[in-house]
């Protein structure tokens, strides 16, 4: 972790909507200048998290401190000093993209000329600057998400929240938003992710929770989380339009473990093609095989019994 | 951007009062639409105006000779201001909020900065307010245009018209932050607006009415509004009367302010 004191901590945080329990008694700390996220599908609680992190939805218990102070008292001066990317945008469509800059930077009571300024080097930054004068309807879904990410730099946070920054987004316009958010984290701006994508997890997170039903299942960093809840390798059967669960008897003793999914086989191995070789030597046929490195897709499998993206 | 901000940039400067933010926002969005607005807030009273107050006005006046003592067009321009008042700040406290609460969700994004829930209502609210005083300014230029201004008295009317708008606009607002989608907005020109609009001493004199549709009238912000700004306008309101009508107004605008806080705080803060 990044030296000096964490810039979020909570303990025991709780939130409830009625009887519903979103977040279920979580403890975290992050620290200046880490990248942190909370892995886990829709429903988890994950969007929660973040909003009492950001200072827009009450605890409903446990404790939460953000920069050293409580959202509770401290709201308006601690969202003075984060950015938020919410998961659905909030620009302005009939503004233009530099409007939608402009008025955001008014809200930070930020000096105009300042605004200017940064507005023009975040357009920059996020590849937006021939899009200036255009208004913000007329953006793919891919630039007006970096336009929200330019958005919440304005006020140039110390800590920058994202809930779910590609979702919906196409593969290119993904590995472009990846690429100007790690750009962020080598500057050292503090990233808090939540996600459902487990490549984006692998990306952008240094250190991550994975999240199920409002608790966390595991944390650590994307490796140690797959060394230890994972083997090195994963070997993946196929059967064609043989139920899966009718080959699973055989396949016992194959691999340290084995997940028997809806559409294939899956089994957890360190050495993937000799088990791969031991299931030919069974008599068994696969239609199409794969031998791959285990991911974090599988330490969710594992944790939970239920994939990510259902 | 990190890391290139100076600390002198950041240091605390004499700080804008966040909800004066939160209006900002609107104004940068009248940018757009100001033009056709401002047509608009000229042509409406010269065409009711025109056709109600000489046109319809040249009949009553060949009839009746005179309503409570004036002309009709001196009679209507007055009643006519509160009630456009009204229908202006009713439209600005409905689809607008809606649209910022679940459409555009420029609530939101405000909500994610240093902005409260109580800057970012004050805020709508007072630019609803700015509108109101421009919308009702130019009414009475127009009303002095028509000759129709009998009291030195006159200018106070601009004052009350934008107090009958705020009685309507407050608890508008409270309603539509409540309002799932948009029906309800329909509804409530249909059955409040309207029939207000119509008989709230607009267009006669409440005197014609039945006896208790009279009380009803005198239940509703806009009646006071009228006598108001009739009073004001063609002169001879007493300063009793001008008393209570003004802190009906009042009351009816700051219940709703109360009630607007608790629906915006409702909706928004989940």
């Amino acid at each position: 972790m990044a030296n000096g004191e964490p810039l979020v901590v909570a303990h025991g945080l709780v939130k409830r909507f009625g009887e519903f329990v979103a977040v279920d008694g979580v403890d975290f700390s992050i620290g200046r200048g880490e990248s942190y996220g909370f892995l886990g599908p829709n429903g988890a609680g994950k969007t929660s998290t973040m909003r009492m992190i950001a200072c827009m939805s009450p605890v409903s218990g446990g404790t939460l401190r953000v920069l050293g102070r409580d959202p509770d008292r401290d709201g308006p001066e601690i969202r003075r000093r984060i950015g938020l990317v919410p998961q659905e945008d909030t620009l302005d469509l009939e503004l233009t993209v530099l409007d939608n800059l402009l008025i955001y930077g008014r809200y930070f009571d930020l000096p105009r000329r300042l605004i200017r300024e940064r507005a023009d080097e975040l357009l920059e930054f996020v590849q937006l600057t021939e899009r200036a004068r255009d208004r913000v309807e007329s953006l793919s879904g891919g630039m007006k998400r970096r336009l929200t990410i330019a958005r919440s730099l304005v006020s140039d946070p110390e800590l920058l929240i994202l809930d779910e920054p590609t979702t919906g987004l196409d593969p290119q316009a993904r590995h472009l938003l990846w690429d100007r958010l790690y750009r962020l984290r080598r500057r050292g701006v503090t990233l808090v992710i939540t996600t459902h994508y487990m490549d984006e997890a692998e990306q952008l997170c240094e250190r991550l929770v994975v999240m199920d039903r409002g608790r966390f299942a595991a944390e650590g960093t994307p490796r140690d989380l797959i060394a230890e809840y994972s083997t090195r390798e994963v070997v993946e059967l196929r059967f064609g339009i043989t139920e899966p669960s009718r080959v699973a008897g055989q396949l016992e003793g194959l691999a340290q473990r084995c997940e028997v999914l809806p559409d294939r086989v899956l089994l957890y191995s360190d050495d993937g093609d000799a088990t791969l070789v031991a299931v030919h030597r069974r008599g068994l046929t696969p239609e199409s095989t794969l031998v791959r490195r285990s991911s974090l897709e599988d330490v969710f499998l594992h944790l939970t019994g239920r994939t990510l993206v259902e | 951007m990190a890391g290139t901000v100076k600390a002198a940039e950041t240091a605390p400067h004499p700080s804008t009062p966040r909800w004066l933010r939160s209006l900002a926002y609107w104004a940068y969005q009248y940018k757009r639409t100001w033009r056709g607005s401002m047509t608009t807030s000229f042509l409406y009273p010269v065409l009711y105006l025109a056709a109600l107050g000489v046109g319809l006005g040249s009949l009553v006046d060949h009839h009746v000779h005179a309503v409570s003592g004036v002309s009709y067009l001196d009679f209507l321009a007055p009643g006519l201001l509160a009630a456009t008042a009204m229908q202006v700040g009713a439209n600005e406290a409905m689809y607008p909020v809606m649209d910022a609460i679940k459409w555009g969700r420029s609530y939101l994004a405000m909500l994610a900065t240093p902005l409260t829930v109580k800057d970012v209502l004050r805020g709508h609210l007072g630019w609803i307010a700015f509108r109101l005083v421009t919308v009702c300014a130019i009414y009475l230029a127009i009303m002095e245009a028509f000759g129709t201004l009998r009291s030195g008295l006159a200018v106070l009317a601009i004052p009350a018209g934008v107090l009958t708008g705020l009685a309507f606009v407050a608890p508008i607002m409270a309603f539509a932050g409540a309002q799932e989608n948009d029906r309800g907005f329909s509804a409530l020109y249909r059955f409040g607006l309207i029939p207000l609009f119509l008989f709230s001493g607009t267009f006669f004199p409440v005197t014609q009415l039945p006896r208790w549709l009279q009380f009803v009238a005198w239940l509703t912000p806009l009646y006071h509004g009228v006598a108001l700004c009739r009073g004001l306008v063609l002169g001879g309101i007493g300063p009793g009367a001008a008393a209570i009508h003004t802190a009906y107004l009042v009351a009816v605008a700051a219940i709703g302010y109360v009630l607007a806080e608790r629906s915006y705080r409702k909706r928004l803060v989940i």
